[in-house]
């Protein structure tokens, strides 16, 4: 059984944040009748043709690909709205536009699934890329203000795609600081070889005793 | 009805309403996966996940021996795949935990968190750990130098037990608002937690709200 990130890094490898993705609401049109489902993540239905339904991501792909119904854009992935995303996202350096939390995911699972349901696809796949770009970007740079004082970085909007990516580096980064900058570490490399950090807080682990 | 976490309603208000058990299930693996050490077993909600299963399991049989409609019925066994995954993986992730961390996990309150099967697992995992780590290297160490535990017999602690580090920081989103927060022991460190936002912070200051459910990890 595959799917199982890596367990030393406690990290979501990206086809599992994909399938937390794939329970996104998003609202279908079908072309067939069909009994309400009554599953375990919830339930849906019943389906009548042209009448609209909302079914999650995963159940919206599996019913387009046997052709059984369109799955309508959402609201937020028109170039109308993405177009003002992005400039929004350009004007203010520091701050992130409110997207859904998986709009990468969302958005990539569409394009390959739902492409002719999409108006505009080119134009809407280059300004996600173009959004994506951008607020990468300011993650780059929101980086370089890290220091030894940084207790809590805030990344209000900041989403799941965009969190897993800077996770590794962004935790490493900051527990590096945090370890040189703990009054233990300072006081412990004064009386190195003396005396052991006290107290349960533990500092850094201590090499292994020359002999 | 699913809760749908959709972006334009409050999440709060989604989160506050009945979340179905496959949206609790995937909050305790997120929650699990990005918590440095094991969680309280969610006893109660894998019972109900497994017992789901096994009707869901049962309904599809029937269903396939009356012909029912075979897109139905795939559809039926996509939501128990689904299902079936974000169980096992929960269920895999504290393994590798208690793997990791058994000895510290058995000498700790910790312990109480394990399930009772877990518990079983950690126990054996321990003693064959002990039997290898004994035959093949502790037993042909000088003196002073064969417990499992320690570095050296002039150690005062069990220095050699690996634990989960809890002041690492961990990515977590907010659901209502938590208010002003104190950070750090020593008290100079406080951050206003308001509701629906992101914030990485070290797990060991958090740690009380991920286990009360205010907060949860991403």
């Amino acid at each position: 059984m595959a799917g199982q990130s890596d367990p030393h890094i406690s990290i979501f490898s990206a086809p599992e944040v994909e399938f937390l993705a794939e329970d996104e609401v998003v609202e279908i049109v079908p072309n067939i009748r069909m009994e309400s489902l009554n599953m375990i993540c919830g339930d849906f239905g019943p389906f009548f043709p042209q009448i609209p339904s909302k079914v999650p991501l995963w159940l919206a792909a599996a019913l387009k690909k046997r052709g059984k119904c369109t799955i309508r854009t959402p609201e937020w992935m028109t170039v109308e709205r993405l177009t003002q995303v992005l400039e929004a996202e350009r004007e203010s350096p520091r701050e992130f536009q409110p997207l859904p939390f998986h709009y990468v995911e969302i958005s990539r699972l569409l394009f390959d699934h739902a492409r002719d349901d999409i108006p505009d696809i080119y134009m809407v796949r280059s300004l996600i890329e173009d959004i994506r770009d951008v607020r990468f970007h300011k993650v780059e740079t929101g980086l370089e203000t890290i220091s030894g004082r940084t207790h809590a970085v805030k990344l209000k909007n900041l989403s799941a795609m965009e969190v897993n990516i800077v996770r590794p580096f962004m935790v490493r980064a900051l527990q590096a600081f945090y370890k040189h900058d703990s009054p233990q570490m300072i006081q412990q490399a004064d009386t190195m070889g003396s005396k052991r950090s006290q107290g349960a807080d533990r500092g850094p682990r201590r090499d292994l005793r020359p002999r | 009805m699913a809760s749908s976490s959709s972006w334009e309603e409050g999440d709060a208000a989604a989160a506050a309403a009945a979340a179905t058990d496959v949206e609790l299930l995937k909050r305790a693996w997120r929650n699990e996966k990005a918590a440095p050490e094991i969680l309280r077993f969610e006893a109660a909600l894998v019972a109900r996940a497994r017992e789901q299963i096994q009707l869901l399991e049962e309904t599809v049989e029937e269903f396939m021996e009356n012909g029912v409609d075979d897109l139905v019925v795939s559809l039926y066994q996509m939501d128990l795949d689904r299902t079936l995954f974000l169980l096992r993986s929960y269920l895999r992730i504290r393994l590798q935990k208690i793997e990791k961390y058994m000895i510290h996990i058995s000498k700790s309150n910790l312990w109480n968190r394990l399930s009772e099967q877990e518990q079983r697992f950690a126990k054996r995992c321990t003693e064959i750990m002990e039997k290898h780590l004994e035959q093949s290297v502790l037993s042909k160490l000088p003196y002073g130098y064969q417990s499992m535990l320690k570095q050296s017999i002039s150690s005062e602690e069990d220095d050699m037990v690996p634990e989960p580090q809890l002041d690492t920081f961990v990515f977590c989103k907010t659901k209502g608002a938590v208010g002003a927060f104190q950070l750090d022991d020593i008290g100079d460190e406080i951050v206003d937690l308001v509701a629906d936002d992101l914030y990485v912070l070290r797990y060991k200051s958090i740690k009380g709200l991920v286990e009360s459910g205010q907060i949860d990890l991403v």
